[in-house]
């Protein structure tokens, strides 16, 4: 009985040891935290990337997806070293409030109205702002990101600028609370719109085999641009934040190398995004 | 519907080919829920036990303090390790935020009153006469116990096996304190989030049923043991 009971002591005091090493494993190698928004996740654009980018630098590039309100808020806690967003208003901000420096554009693509190919509200070829009245008008249904996301903080704009009140309570408006992927399903389920990015919206083309049942159905309108930054997060705020690695990834992302891929990366043959840094 | 024929086959797939993403996060589920378990188990049985076994003024109150952590929502507890693991939180210098360990702090949490109440519930149980029949036939304060604890031995694993159910199939505690960072945090669970997010809903249903094929070995060796002792 007493052997027992060291056999017991002895595995529980072995198990809580090998806790300790699993913590801190990831400090010896150059390791380069980001916080992203789940469209460069979702369109595999950094599957693409961060490979090249350990060939080229030998840092490995980490990164957990969210959307841009969590992402910049996990910049905010210092608990990532750079991001990748897309809401530049926010990320001004984030900057002009010491959380973050150097920002970078790098690249963008554009948001598109999508919609059941019958349109019911007949918003086909609309402006953005006719488009949005319309669906309101004809109180189609209509789903919304609702996760404070970029895309979700752009089409808040969008209802501004259109000038709609934000249809917050209305039962047409479903706010999904979900990825931008989970919110076109949501959106087809219902036979409804969505504002989506392009990027995104033809993987889900490339998902549903090439016939999917929401079409682009308002594009092009210059009120429609998302623009993509890398953003380091300010050491002077956060002492751990690994600034070297992040400036080296955010020069190498604008540079040829990382532009170029960017401008190769294409799903369905369609070029996702535009390389654009400066 | 046709998805839920390709995620068969491509279940299949995946573990005969041996793909180097679906071992990763196998790895990954599998260390979690080892750590966390291990640690409940050392933690949750002696408290179990003493909640079951002993008799003190306040036991209801504590039973119905464990019965309410039960309902404890993961992606609150995910929230709760997030803010003291956050570099900014009170724990941060532990650099616990986005690794495993982290996460097997979170499930711990969550399995905690689930191996406390039923291992509690399978001692409270036991026939009272045994304690009589122990003490008559001479057993000492140690005996008692773990006579005690060898007859409950049904109870308390099946209060094992639902404990490593919740933290196995956990989704909330992983997206949050892990990051679902791919080759590092990303657990079955978390990729299955992942891949349906991306609209592949073939894949995240061969991760489902990856991840019930290990449920099953789990308990297919689980019940061996039963059978034998």
């Amino acid at each position: 009985m007493v052997r027992m009971k060291h056999v017991y002591w002895t595995v529980l005091l072995l198990l809580l040891a090998s806790l300790i090493p699993a913590g801190f494993a990831g400090a010896q190698e150059k390791v380069l935290l980001m916080a992203t928004t789940t469209s460069t996740e979702d369109t595999g654009l950094l599957n693409v990337i961060a490979p090249e980018f350990k060939k080229a630098t030998g840092i490995d590039l980490r990164w957990t997806a969210t959307g841009t309100g969590k992402a910049l808020k996990l910049g905010e806690s210092c608990d990532v070293d750079v991001l990748m967003v897309h809401a530049p208003d926010a990320e001004k901000k984030f900057v002009a409030d010491g959380f973050g420096i150097n920002r970078k554009e790098i690249m963008y693509n554009d948001f598109v109205i999508i919609g059941p190919a019958a349109d019911p509200a007949g918003v086909k070829g609309k402006s953005v702002k006719d488009a949005l009245l319309s669906i309101q008008a004809k109180k189609a249904n209509f789903v919304s990101r609702g996760d404070k996301s970029g895309t979700h903080m752009m089409e808040l704009d969008l209802w501004k600028v259109s000038g709609a009140a934000v249809p917050e309570k209305e039962a047409w408006y479903a706010q999904a609370g979900q990825g931008m992927m989970a919110t076109i399903t949501i959106a087809a389920e219902k036979n409804g719109y969505t504002l989506a990015d392009r990027g995104t919206y033809i993987k889900y083309e490339n998902n549903m085999k090439g016939a999917p049942p929401l079409k682009i159905l308002v594009e092009g309108d210059q009120t429609l641009l998302n623009q993509y930054s890398v953003i380091a997060v300010n050491p002077a705020k956060c002492q751990k934040a690994q600034v070297e690695l992040a400036t080296k990834f955010s020069n190498w992302i604008a540079g040829p190398e990382g532009q170029k891929l960017i401008k190769e990366f294409k799903v369905m043959g369609k070029p996702l995004f535009t390389a654009n840094a400066k | 519907m046709d998805f839920l024929l390709q995620g068969f086959f491509k279940a299949i797939e995946l573990l005969t080919t041996g793909d180097p993403e679906t071992f990763s996060a196998v790895y990954a589920t599998l260390v979690v829920s080892a750590y966390s378990l291990a640690v409940t188990l050392a933690l949750g049985l002696p408290l179990g036990f003493c909640l079951g076994y002993f008799d003190f003024s306040i036991k209801k109150q504590v039973r119905v303090v464990v019965d309410t952590l039960l309902s404890l929502p993961t992606v609150f507890i995910g929230l709760l390790v997030y803010a003291f693991f956050t570099n900014r939180g009170p724990l941060g210098e532990w650099g616990l935020l986005f690794t495993l360990s982290g996460i097997a702090v979170g499930l711990t949490i969550l399995a905690l009153p689930v191996v406390i109440a039923l291992s509690a519930t399978a001692v409270e149980s036991m026939d009272r006469q045994l304690r009589v029949a122990l003490i008559s036939l001479g057993a000492n304060r140690q005996q008692l116990v773990l006579s005690t604890l060898w007859e409950a031995r049904h109870g308390i694993i099946a209060a094992g096996l639902t404990a490593y159910g919740r933290v196995m199939t956990e989704v909330g505690i992983a997206m949050m304190v892990g990051g679902n960072i791919k080759w590092q945090t990303r657990t079955i669970t978390t990729a299955i989030a992942l891949e349906t997010n991306k609209g592949e809903f073939a894949m995240g249903i061969a991760l489902g049923l990856v991840l019930l094929m290990i449920a099953f070995g789990v308990n297919v060796s689980v019940s061996f043991l039963r059978k034998r002792y």
